[in-house]
């Protein structure tokens, strides 16, 4: 054998190597990327979302909008106070309500109501809407985000677990009329 | 001393370093550049060495937990020896460090640094503010308050409006589907080892790059930079007039970063730390979430930006923003450096700096929020119900009640999001009143559902005594005639 050609059988090997770590870095790179993703991809919850009861329906005087809170569905026993969420929950009449999610339509600012001028307003950025949620003035393109609700057993039932923002497709969907009464 | 000789050779046999250390510290630098205009850079490279010093510090108590973030902050300020202090120099470490690092970057681009060949020095250099405006967002973060939580809101709001990928990424934001224990464990990792390494990374690159290709020189009207006779022109101004960087450069870099450390203890004492503010409880909802200053330009921003364009300008303004500074040192690679040839430059400096604090002495103030307490805690000024009639003193009530005082300042009075009232009858006469309140209209709610004719009634008659003594309100001079009557009288 000649000098060159040792030469070349190590840089051979060197570049087998490289390939061979490229290969193995592949192989670690499928699971890291997917521990990475899986607030997104959710493999190991059944969706973000589910039915919550938000108390017995006398809480909720039909014509009146009141604050509820609800513990998400989806919590860890380290997130402490962040995992109570609250809502506005007005009752229309006696079987319709309109359960607004607490999260300004504009950049999820906390809006509150007040029952003397029946709007709700935003302390960010100015955004109001009427007592209906839909919008009145300032930033939001939109109405308030609405959760969808049931009644079972006197209850008042909502289907929440998931903060609203504006891109969400669900919360594009909604925002008109509630989707079960 | 002959023990300490002994013991430098041993360690210097075995690090090799004493050699690249003198030429480091004897580099010939311009004899102009031993300014005070050239103490920035290692100004912000003192800042971050406090940063990560009181940061370790901070991460001897702090818990990065949902439950438990809060409660840590309030035992650093309280329960631990001189907690607050570490706390406080590491807050106001953060704000002089931005302060420094755009100090920098002005002082860069007046003396056109960027300029060939140290285009690299300055894109890592755009980078570098990148970072740090990270570790500071993150930061604020940790300061795991109600404006940290709803600060969270915000950015997943924001990033929620990128198209396609914007519900994922708020997903991968929060690390769930809310703002929780994940979303704080992931930016706690970002803040104390993603970023400062990258900072760490990028600092050591900027620095490598300073002393390969040397300090800019002092820009001086005429001499002009061109690619070709550069490199040759630098090495006379260095080799031929030149000054060792050590000690006679680097003595002003010692004295301003000790008066920068000095000034950031100063104000930890007297100011004391930041926050933390209100738990973060997402059920009590009665908060105005504010942003730490750096922010608050942006905060104003989204407040003006009209609806319709706002996602746009949000998404696609900042990458607009990042590929001017990236862009700028190959549009203006060759040509004049000093800024009294730089016209524009000069202009673009000024008209930033003017806009980025217009907005942020805005957002101090927050004009466009209405005042959550103004209907119950700013009274009508006295001289506004003195002597009118129980008509008007009605609509005054009614005026407090449904919260007009929220939107609508008298007297100086209550909120700045609609227009002050106090001469509203000079602009509106009557009709247009009730027209306005019943409608709304111009940003306005309309109020027609929410107060029956007779208050309406009152408040429009409130609202007509709002005009200076000596100018009669407007008034629909056709009016009177249809009526068949005289002129109306003033009210």
């Amino acid at each position: 054998m000649t000098a060159e050609n040792r030469i070349s059988r190590r840089t051979a090997l060197m570049k087998l190597g490289v390939f061979f770590n490229g290969v193995v870095g592949v192989f670690l790179a499928v699971p890291i990327v997917r521990y990475l993703l899986s607030p997104v991809t959710r493999e190991k919850k059944f969706g973000y979302e589910s039915w919550l009861s938000l108390g017995g329906l006398e809480q909720f005087p039909a014509g009146q909008t009141r604050l509820a809170t609800y513990r998400n569905p989806l919590v860890n026993d380290w997130d402490g106070e962040t995992g109570n969420i609250a809502c506005w929950v007005r009752r229309v009449d006696d079987q319709t309500f309109q359960i607004f999610a607490i999260n300004c339509a504009h950049l999820g600012c906390p809006v509150r109501w007040f029952p003397q001028s029946n709007l709700f307003m935003c302390p960010c950025h100015g955004g109001a809407y009427y007592q209906d949620g839909s919008r009145a003035s300032g930033p939001p393109e939109r109405g308030l985000f609405q959760h969808r609700y049931k009644i079972e057993n006197g209850k008042l039932l909502i289907k929440a677990g998931e903060m609203p923002t504006p891109g969400q497709p669900v919360a594009r969907k909604a925002g008109g009329k509630p989707t079960c009464a | 001393m002959r023990v300490i000789q002994k013991v430098g050779d041993w360690f210097d046999l075995r690090l090799q370093l004493e050699t690249p250390i003198r030429e480091t510290a004897e580099h010939p630098v311009p004899r102009e550049t031993a300014s005070w205009f050239y103490v920035f850079g290692s100004a912000a490279l003192t800042c971050f060495m406090l940063q990560l010093v009181t940061g370790i510090l901070l991460a001897l108590i702090y818990v990065p937990s949902a439950g438990e973030a809060w409660n840590s902050l309030q035992t650093l300020n309280h329960g631990v020896a001189l907690g607050w202090f570490i706390r406080a120099l590491h807050g106001w470490g953060s704000n002089f460090m931005v302060a420094i690092v755009l100090i920098h970057m002005v002082q860069v681009f007046l003396f056109g640094a960027y300029k060939f060949p140290r285009e690299l020095t300055w894109i890592v250099g755009v980078f570098l503010l990148l970072v740090t405006l990270g570790m500071a967002f993150t930061g604020q973060v940790l300061r795991f308050d109600q404006d940290a939580y709803w600060g969270l809101g915000i950015g997943a709001s924001i990033a929620s409006r990128v198209p396609v990928i914007g519900p994922w990424a708020v997903n991968l934001m929060l690390g769930g589907p809310i703002i929780a224990g994940a979303t704080l464990s992931r930016f706690f990792a970002l803040h104390v080892f993603v970023v400062p390494g990258l900072l760490i990374a990028f600092v050591g690159l900027h620095l490598l790059m300073v002393l390969k290709l040397g300090i800019n020189e002092w820009p001086m009207p005429g001499r002009v930079v061109r690619r070709s006779t550069y490199m040759q022109e630098y090495h006379e101004l260095t080799h031929k007039q030149g000054v060792p960087f050590v000690p006679n450069a680097v003595w002003k870099d010692i004295f301003f970063s000790g008066f920068i450390l000095l000034a950031i203890a100063v104000c930890a004492i007297h100011f004391g730390p930041f926050g933390p503010g209100g738990q973060p409880d997402p059920t009590i909802i009665q908060t105005a979430p504010h942003p730490d200053f750096f922010f608050l330009w942006l905060y104003a921003l989204l407040s003006f930006l009209p609806p319709a364009a706002e996602t746009p300008i949000l998404l696609i303004g900042p990458a607009i923003g990042i590929l001017v500074l990236l862009a700028l040192p190959f549009v203006a690679v060759e040509g004049e450096k000093s800024w009294k040839r730089r016209p524009i430059a000069v202009l673009a400096i000024l008209m930033i700096a003017v806009a980025l604090g217009t907005l942020t002495q805005l957002a101090e103030h927050t004009p466009w929020s209405p005042v959550m307490d103004a209907w119950s805690s700013d009274p009508i000024p006295p001289q506004y119900v003195h002597g009118r009639t129980a008509l008007e003193r009605e609509g005054a009530l009614v005026f407090q009640a449904k919260q007009c005082h929220n939107c609508h300042s008298l007297d100086g009075q209550g909120g700045q999001r609609g227009p002050a009232l106090d001469a509203v009858a000079l602009r509106l006469t009557e009709d247009q009143l009730i027209r306005q309140v019943i409608q709304g209209g111009g940003n306005m709610p309309a109020y027609g559902k929410n107060l029956s004719p007779a208050e309406t009634t009152a408040l429009v008659a409130f609202l007509e005594t709002l005009h200076p003594a000596s100018q009669r309100p407007a008034r629909n001079a056709s009016q009177a005639v249809v009526r068949g009557g005289s002129e109306v009288p003033p009210r």
